[in-house]
Parts: C-alpha cells; sequence; structure tokens
C-alpha cells in the first residue's frame, strides 16, 4: 500500500479513490501515483527545454542544421521519447485492465445493483428473495461480481476505496469485480449526473467477516 | 518615381473601396458579407459568449466556495453548469477560432474574401440568432439542465418533460449550421482562393491547420445533428430510439455525441495549434522547424482523434478487447501531439526568442497545456479512468486542455494580430498584469482541483458536506477563480482599449513573412489590391517590396475595368491561375434567411408544426433567390486577369465553386447518412430488445420503383446536361430526371406503409431512413426545377453549364442514398425470407 501525503482524518477519506481498501482500488491508486512522478518528470524536461532556448544564441540556420533540428526534435524527441514512454504505459495499464476482470472463480460471490433515481436496491442471488435498500452487504476478502443495472436513467456505481466505477444503463448489466481487505463500512455514490437528487444519490456498502456474511445470507441479521 | 507610385496605389484603393465596400450605416451590418466585417463581428460575438459562460462559471465557484451552500438549488445549478459547458463549447471555443479564421484566412492566401462571401454572413447571423436565443432560455429559466452532453433517458421526455431539453437540441442544431457552413467555406477557400504560386507546399501552416480542422468540422459535426435529430424525434413523437424496452439504446447516443465529441477538442485544439506554430517561430525570429512534420502531425492527430470516442465512455461495460484497443488510440494520439510541442521547442532553440506579449501568452500555453496532455494520458488508462471518470479530475483536466491549449494561444494570437484586426499598435500596457493574474488564478483554481477528484468530489454536484475534506481546497479554488476572471476581464478590457484609443502603427511591427502583413492595416474590403505572386512560405521576407508591388496593382488582377467583385481561383495543388470568380454584391438575403431558419429550428419548441413548415417553405423559397442572383446570361468567354493571362470567369467552366461548395456539404451529409446506418447496426446487434416484433416485408413494388426512379433519376440529368453543351434542348432530360426523382420519393414511402413509427427503434429507424431519402429527393427536385427555369431564362449555355453539374451531384447523391438506405431497411426482409 503507498502512504499517503496528506494526513487525513478518517471520515474525510471515505470517498478516496487514492485510500485503497480492496485490491482493485490499491492497483488503481499505485498506478496513479506511478503516472503522477513519470508526468512530473516529462512535465520538468519540457520546462528545462524550454527555459535553456532562451539562454541560448541562435543557432546556424542552413538547411543541413535543420536536417539536424529535426532529427533531434522530431525523431528523437516527438517521436522516439513519446512513443517509448507511451508503449510502456499503455501495456502496463492493459496488464492492470486484464487483472481487474471479473473472472470465474470458486469463491467469487455474486450480487445485484439496481440503480433508480434516487436510491439503490441490491439483491442477493445466495439469498433468494432477500432485498436491501442503499446498503449492500458483501463478505471481507472475497471476490464480488456486482451486476449492475438501471430501471430509469444512466446511474454509475462507483465504491471509490473498493473499486472504480460502471455504469448502470436501463437494459443492459455491466459486472464490477470488487473485493474489501477487511470487514467494515466503505461509502458508495453514483458517479453519472442522474438530475436533481443526484448529489444525495450514494449507498453503503457493509463488508462482514465470513460469520457475519453466514449470519446475512440466513437472515439472521438485517 | 514614389509619388507616381503613391498616385497608382490611391487611384486603384478608391476605385477598388467603391466595388468592395459595405453599405453605409446600420443596413451595412445587415447587408455586408465582407470577410473583415464578418470577421470583426463574429469575434465581438463570441467574446460576448465568452463572457456569458465566464459569469456561470463565476456562480459555480460561488456555489462551491463552502461546504452546503444555499445560494443555488440543483434545479438552477444543473441549469448554470449544463449551459457554462454549453456555451463554452458551441458559442465560444468553436465561433471564435471560426471568426478569427474569416478574418485572416484571405490575407493569409492573398485573395479578396472567402469562396462564399453570403454564406459567412448567413452563417454568422444564424450563430448570433441562435445564441442569443440560448440566452433567453437561460435568463428565463428554461435553459437546459441535463448536462453538456444531455445523456438519454435523462434528456428523454419521461424524465426532462419541459422545454429545456428542445432547446438544446434544436438550438445547438442551428447554431451549428454557422460551423457546417464556415467549415464548407474554409476548404473551398484554402483549396482554390489563393495568392497565385501558393503551391500547397508553400500554404501558410495555419492554413494547412484550419484546411484539416474543416474537414473534421464536416466528418465529426454530422453524427451528433443526427443524435440531436433523433432524440428530438423520440421526444416529440415518442419515436423510441433510446428506450431499452422497445429496442432502443441510451448507448446509442453516447456513440454519436462522443464521434463528434472527441474529435470536437481536437477541432478546438488544432486552430490553437495553429497559431502558436505561426506566432512562435516569428516571436523567436525565425523560420517553422519541419514543416511537413507539423501538416503529417496535424493530419494524423485528425484521423487518430475519429478513433477513440469511446474512451468516454470506459465506464460504460464495452468489452475488454474493445477498452484496449481505444486505450491504445487514445494513448497514440499523444504521439502527434508530442512531436508538435517539440518542433516548437526545437524552433525556440533554431532562433532567438524575445518575450513580447504574444510569446509570454505561449509559454503560458506549454506549461498548461503539457500538464493538461499528461493527465489526458493518464485517462487514457481505462482503469485510472474508471476511478477518474466524472469526478473533479476531469474537471481539472479538461479546463487545462481547453483554456492552457485553446485560450492562451487564441489570446497569444489576437495579441499578435492586433495591428491587422484595429491598425493600432498596443499602446497601454496592462497586457502583462493581465497576463499574471490568469496564470496565477488558473493554475490556483484547477491544479488542485486534480487532488480533490481522487479524494472522490464528483461533478456536477450541486454542494458537498462539511467535513468531507473538501472544503479547503474548493475555497481556494473559488478564490483563485475570482482571480482568474479578473484577469481575463482585462484582457478584454486591455484588448478593447488598444482597439479604439491606441496610436495609429505602422504595417508588419513583428517583420512577419505571411501575406496578411502584406496589405494596409487595418485590411481594407478588397484585402489585396492585386493577387500576389508568390514562390516561398514567406513572400515578404524574399520581397519586402511585395506590399507596394500589391498596392499599384502590379498583381493579378489589378485593374477593375468590369466595375465587379472579382477574384482569383487557382489550381488545386500548384497553384496557376485557373479562373476568375465574381462575387456576390451586398445582400439582405442571408440575415433574412438567418431569421427565417432560427423560426423554422426552434418553432417545434412548442410543437408549433406550422410555423416550422411555412419557415420551411420560405427558407426553400429565400434559398433560391440566393441562388438565382449569381450567373450570367452571355458568354463573356476569356477575360483578361492581367500580367498578360486571360481566364474565364467562374460561369464557364465545368465545375464552378458551387460545385466545390456542395460537394464538401455532401460529405458531411454522407457522414450523417452514415451515422445513420451505424445507428441501425448498432442497435440490431447490441441493444436489447431486437430482434423486432415484426420485420418490414419488400415486396415488389417498392424494388422496382426504386430501381425505376434511379435509373430515370440519374439518367435524365445526364442527358439535359449533353443537351445543354450542345445548345440543343434540355427539356425532355430535366422532366425525365424529375419524374425519376418522384418515383424515389413513392419508392421509399412504401416504407410507411409496413411499419408504425413508434413500435419499436426498428420501425422508428425505418422512418427517419425513408424520410432522409424523401428529403433529398425532394431537395434535388426543386434544385431540378430551379435549373428547368434557368435554362428558360438562358443562364446556361455550351459554355455555361456549371448550374447543371451542380444539380446532377445532387441528383446522383440522393439516388446513391436512396439505394444504400432502402437496400440497408429491406435486407433484413430478403433475408428471412430466404430459408423459405
Amino acid at each position: 500500500m503507498v502512504p499517503t501525503p496528506l494526513a487525513l482524518a478518517g471520515c474525510e477519506e471515505r470517498l478516496s479513490a487514492v485510500h485503497p481498501a480492496g485490491p482493485a482500488a490499491d492497483l488503481i491508486a499505485t498506478l496513479w501515483w506511478t503516472m503522477l512522478a513519470g508526468a512530473a518528470a516529462i512535465f520538468l524536461l519540457v520546462v528545462v527545454l524550454l527555459v535553456l532556448a532562451f539562454r541560448r544564441g541562435e543557432g546556424p540556420s542552413d538547411a543541413g542544421a535543420d536536417r539536424q533540428r529535426e532529427m533531434v526534435w522530431v525523431k528523437g524527441f516527438g517521436l522516439g521519447f513519446t512513443m517509448t514512454v507511451l508503449a510502456a504505459l499503455t501495456a502496463w495499464g492493459l496488464w492492470i485492465g486484464e487483472r481487474l476482470l471479473p473472472r470465474p472463480g470458486p469463491d467469487v460471490v455474486a450480487v445485484e445493483a439496481e440503480g433508480r433515481q434516487w436510491s439503490w436496491r441490491f439483491s442477493y442471488p445466495d439469498a433468494p428473495g432477500r432485498t436491501t435498500e442503499n446498503t449492500l452487504h458483501i463478505p471481507a476478502q472475497r471476490p464480488i461480481d456486482v451486476r449492475i443495472t438501471s430501471t430509469d436513467v444512466i446511474h454509475s456505481f462507483w465504491v471509490p476505496r473498493l473499486a472504480g466505477k460502471l455504469d448502470a444503463i436501463p437494459g443492459h448489466v455491466n459486472v464490477l469485480r470488487v473485493e474489501a481487505w477487511e470487514p467494515g463500512e466503505y461509502a458508495g455514490v453514483s458517479g453519472e449526473f442522474s438530475g436533481t437528487g443526484y448529489r444525495t444519490h450514494g449507498f453503503t456498502v457493509i463488508a462482514h467477516d465470513a460469520a457475519g456474511w453466514d449470519a446475512f445470507l440466513t437472515g439472521e441479521m438485517p | 518615381m514614389t509619388e507616381k507610385r503613391r498616385m497608382t496605389a490611391l487611384r486603384l484603393h478608391k476605385a477598388l473601396y467603391s466595388i468592395w465596400r459595405n453599405d453605409p450605416g446600420w443596413k451595412g451590418v445587415f447587408t455586408t458579407v465582407n470577410n473583415n466585417t464578418i470577421g470583426n463581428m463574429f469575434i465581438l460575438g463570441a467574446t460576448g459568449m465568452f463572457l456569458a459562460g465566464g459569469i456561470l462559471a463565476m456562480l459555480i465557484r460561488a456555489q462551491l466556495a463552502s461546504p452546503q451552500s444555499a445560494f443555488m438549488g440543483p434545479e438552477i445549478y444543473n441549469q448554470v453548469f449544463t449551459m457554462h459547458g454549453t456555451i463554452m463549447m458551441f458559442l465560444f471555443a468553436i465561433p471564435f477560432f471560426e471568426a478569427l479564421t474569416i478574418f485572416l484566412l484571405p490575407g493569409m492566401l492573398g485573395t479578396r474574401d472567402l469562396a462564399f462571401p453570403r454564406l459567412s454572413a448567413y452563417g454568422f447571423w444564424c450563430y448570433m440568432i441562435g445564441s442569443t436565443i440560448m440566452i433567453i432560455a437561460l435568463v428565463a429559466g428554461v435553459a437546459p439542465d441535463g448536462g453538456w452532453f444531455m445523456y438519454p433517458p435523462l434528456s428523454s421526455s419521461a424524465f426532462s418533460p419541459g422545454i429545456n431539453a428542445d432547446i438544446w437540441l434544436l438550438g445547438i442544431s442551428f447554431i451549428e449550421i454557422s460551423a457546417i457552413s464556415a467549415a464548407v467555406e474554409v476548404v473551398v477557400t484554402v483549396l482554390r482562393y489563393r495568392a497565385v504560386g501558393m503551391s500547397l507546399d508553400k500554404l501558410p501552416i495555419f492554413a494547412w491547420y484550419m484546411l484539416v480542422v474543416a474537414v473534421m468540422i464536416l466528418t465529426a459535426f454530422p453524427p451528433m445533428i443526427l443524435g440531436s435529430l433523433i432524440l428530438e424525434l423520440e421526444r416529440a413523437f415518442d419515436m423510441p430510439f433510446f428506450q431499452a424496452e422497445n429496442g432502443g439504446d441510451s448507448l446509442l447516443w453516447q456513440h454519436l455525441f462522443w464521434l463528434f465529441g472527441h474529435p470536437e477538442v481536437y477541432i478546438i485544439f488544432l486552430p490553437a495549434a495553429g497559431v502558436v506554430s505561426t506566432v512562435l517561430p516569428v516571436m523567436a525570429r525565425t523560420t517553422l522547424l519541419g514543416y511537413g512534420w507539423v501538416v503529417a502531425a496535424a493530419i494524423s492527430l485528425a484521423v487518430l482523434s475519429f478513433g477513440l470516442w469511446v474512451h468516454h465512455m470506459f465506464a460504460t461495460g464495452i468489452p475488454h478487447m474493445g477498452l484496449a484497443f481505444f486505450s491504445a488510440v487514445s494513448t497514440l494520439v499523444a504521439v502527434p501531439t508530442g512531436v508538435q510541442i517539440f518542433i516548437w521547442i526545437g524552433t525556440l532553440w533554431k532562433g532567438r526568442p524575445e518575450l513580447h506579449l504574444p510569446m509570454l501568452w505561449i509559454l503560458g500555453f506549454f506549461v498548461t497545456f503539457v500538464m493538461g496532455g499528461l493527465t489526458g494520458v493518464m485517462v487514457a488508462m481505462v482503469p485510472f479512468d474508471w476511478q477518474a471518470h466524472d469526478s473533479y479530475f476531469i474537471v481539472a483536466h479538461l479546463h487545462y486542455v481547453l483554456i492552457g491549449g485553446y485560450v492562451f494561444p487564441m489570446i497569444a494570437g489576437i495579441y499578435y494580430w492586433l495591428p491587422v484586426l484595429t491598425g493600432r499598435k498596443r499602446f497601454f500596457r496592462m497586457g502583462e498584469t493581465a497576463f499574471w493574474l490568469v496564470m496565477v488564478g488558473f493554475h490556483g483554481t484547477f491544479l488542485l482541483l486534480h487532488w480533490v477528484g481522487l479524494l472522490g468530489m464528483r461533478r456536477r454536484i450541486d454542494t458537498f458536506e462539511a467535513g468531507s475534506g473538501w472544503e479547503l481546497i474548493n475555497l481556494l479554488a473559488s478564490i483563485s477563480g475570482f482571480v482568474l476572471a479578473i484577469g481575463f476581464g482585462l484582457v478584454i478590457l486591455d484588448i478593447a482599449v488598444n482597439a479604439f484609443v491606441a496610436v495609429r502603427g505602422r504595417r508588419n511591427p513583428w517583420n512577419a513573412g505571411t501575406l496578411e502583413w502584406g496589405t494596409p492595416i487595418p485590411g481594407p474590403a478588397y484585402n489585396f489590391a492585386s493577387i500576389p505572386v508568390v514562390n516561398s512560405r514567406y513572400p515578404l521576407h524574399d520581397h519586402p517590396d511585395l506590399p507596394v508591388q500589391i498596392a499599384r496593382g502590379e498583381g493579378f488582377l489589378g485593374e477593375p475595368v468590369r466595375n465587379r467583385r472579382e477574384t482569383l481561383a487557382v489550381s488545386v495543388s500548384r497553384g496557376e491561375p485557373e479562373f476568375i470568380a465574381v462575387f456576390p454584391q451586398n445582400s439582405i438575403v442571408p440575415f433574412v434567411m438567418a431569421v427565417v431558419t432560427s423560426i423554422m429550428f426552434m418553432a417545434p419548441t412548442f410543437k408549433w408544426w406550422w410555423l416550422s413548415g411555412i419557415s420551411a417553405v420560405g427558407v426553400t423559397a429565400l434559398a433560391l433567390v440566393w441562388a438565382w442572383s449569381g450567373g450570367s446570361r452571355e458568354d463573356e468567354g476569356l477575360l483578361d486577369a492581367g500580367r498578360g493571362v486571360s481566364l474565364p470567369t467562374h460561369n464557364e467552366i465545368p465545375h464552378p465553386p458551387g460545385w466545390w461548395g456542395s460537394l464538401f456539404l455532401l460529405l458531411a451529409d454522407s457522414v450523417l447518412f452514415g451515422s445513420l446506418l451505424f445507428g441501425y447496426a448498432f442497435l440490431w446487434t447490441v441493444a436489447p430488445n431486437w430482434p423486432p416484433p415484426r420485420i418490414l416485408e419488400p415486396g415488389v413494388l417498392g424494388p422496382v420503383l426504386a430501381v425505376g426512379g434511379a435509373g430515370l433519376a440519374s439518367g435524365g440529368i445526364r442527358l439535359a446536361d449533353r443537351a445543354i453543351r450542345s445548345d440543343g434542348s434540355a427539356w425532355a432530360g430535366v422532366l425525365v430526371s424529375l419524374a425519376g426523382l418522384v418515383t424515389l420519393m413513392a419508392a421509399a414511402a412504401t416504407v410507411f406503409r409496413g411499419t408504425t413509427h413508434n413500435a419499436h427503434a426498428y420501425d422508428a429507424t425505418l422512418w427517419v431512413i425513408a424520410g432522409y431519402i424523401i428529403f433529398h429527393a425532394t431537395l434535388a427536385g426543386i434544385m431540378t426545377l430551379f435549373l428547368l427555369f434557368r435554362i428558360r431564362a438562358g443562364y446556361l449555355s455550351s459554355r455555361r453549364f456549371g448550374d447543371a453539374r451542380v444539380v446532377r451531384l445532387w441528383i446522383d447523391y440522393a439516388v446513391l442514398v436512396a439505394a444504400l438506405g432502402l437496400g440497408a431497411a429491406w435486407l433484413p426482409g430478403i433475408l428471412a425470407e430466404v430459408p423459405r
């Protein structure tokens, strides 16, 4: 896990993508910090090159010198440098994307999330007939496939500390893989504008330990 | 000698001025067709919209300065941010560079006006009227409130019952007329109206950029125009394009919108890059490094930008392989951008950069845009985008790119070209102060908003909770936002003061090499007293005496003997003189037509279909008046074009400017049609609740009518064309063609009989396809009738048959879309019958 640069109170990081509480959000946060470092380096390079342009004298202006410059600036920096950086980054991004895919496995738990203006209804194939409003129950330390859809307009299922967001679209079902490292409560919100009630269109994810999850499935717990 | 030279120049100026000038007084404002006047008014209008959008931005920052703000409720706030985005994208960014281009292009290319002066005026008035309507809607509290990208089903009538969404869909479509018309104008002007000898490899780099941008507008805007049209059809007539339960799909809108929306980002960036490529070398006292590479980078950026629209939809559940492809293209697009950045830095290294005000703004552009580009690469990574999407990270990113990558270079450009715009040199020095205010204000506002986005603050929320950890950053952003606003206010004030009260300046103060600096400042209505001959990219550097030669009429068309507006058209690639274009006089028709067009577009807001219908007839009538006023009833033969060259007028060549304009308009039209077929295929393969319960059976009558109609229509106009060229009677051919078009309409109408418009998205799509065919057959039919009257009035001869070629082009297009459209509509029915 990557240390955070700012000391924040617990309440303040409840929707933070850079305070991951599960493997998907963690991978993405690592990607972010790495990209930030790389971007800062490239930015500095550009600034240094700009400053140097003002500190040097005028160069020669014959055709040969221009060909030389095209080698350096177009083929060297423009094509060579940018393509190398981008190719490496894209490959890494794709690799992370692969790891975030909802792959089948023995301990995968499926839950269903249905967005509407402005609430969320969750249901559980493992406990048929069981539905909860605005609270999603999951077991901790197990991969969860959230099957997301909408009954009216487009919404988006987003629990920043666990994973990225995925849209709830009427007529479609999208599957998002989430997992929580620890039992606890995680804040979720809709990430797609949906009209006047958009701001409060949130929900809570409760991750149970194994015993708590069994209790939930058998209906011993609300 | 010098005295005599001056006399010649003065006499020529007087003669040309009386031919090209606007009508005096207020009348001139409404009848002008001059690129300088329209460019100026357009720049003022777009600046006004920037102020309007800026005021909305200040309202947003006021609302978000503190948590739990009660300044605006969500009903108002939603209108404010929707209109902020809509105004800045559609009413400021695109119109502003169009305005600058309309103003600058003839000067840069060494010609007297744009290819279609009345079209410039019409586009401008459509823009002004449409913008005014949007602002009125905002003040009246019925502005759009569904976000600037208007996603259905939120924008469908079930969830947005008022007229707010209709105003967006109809108003923006109406305003897009100005974008499309400016694009047609720019393409034809750059390709045909240039100084003699200005081959494509000697084109000023800005003109290259604008050529690329114009083609992009023609190919990117149609998908959104189609999207707006079918969403409005859904709202008005319940045709279920976006309703999942009846076979529609809200994702179709997103595809159509972002097919436009992402190229749009580059449509906005490329003109700014064109400004940088033009201004930066002059500021560094050198020439642009790697001209060919810059052109190649601009073109590849344009091509790639059409392959990455899906990166706005990474969170919509696109399959992983698709995401990988679009992610790769999204990063690839950074390569040509990087090439341009490094070429500009290399150009600075090559020369001796000086810190004039335009250069300051370009440096501001570098710092800001590079940061925006880097965060852009970050969000091109799908996993990161899943977190950043629709958060304030994106808000920050897009403002870095759009303000840093567009507004800053445009301000650099305005300061750079200020002498050409106003004829004055900068005297008051508020500009530097304004620059630093903007820089501090901008980064203060947006830099930390990236972070607050990662802390989970979503876009478009009307307020936030205390204790969220976002308070301090938002307060800082709001304070800086007001500093930024003051900075921009000072920029505008500085430019205004310098435009009206500074001292007269000398010509070409920057010692630039391109032709717009070779005319008196500010440029006279005719721009060039004679059309110059050039043989390099920087003609004023090679021939410092060129402006005097131009003024003395030593170029082409230096003697206005025929007392009409004439300019020279050249061959596309090599820039050799080809014909004399005769330009129209001042006219009120473009203004009146824009007013009537606005009624046609906006009446459906209130379901006043009758009014819209009457206005459509009015627009058609005005268009016919417009088209009738051109042309000639007699052969003029070859005319003296100066420098010992004789050329025909545009009336006596096979493919007149109107043909070229039609060709590029049809390019846009065909993209719209292609988008329609894409939508049909998309719904069929992706949308839920397909296949439809009932499939149209083609039968026998429809196909027979279609084949017969197509043959008659395209055969008839060819007969007529041949008859005109041999001075024979063209009536028979024209009438056959007309009969063919009517038959095509009947063929398309059979689709209506076998379907119900609101039963299923399939039926609705077929209705639009059939409607599209009937519309184009009608259009071609009206043109054919027009041709008939032109023939009767003696406008066509064996030398003057361009009108017939234009009509032939439109008839062929109608036939083509009828064949493709009806084929697509009948194909499922045919396939269904095959097994039996």
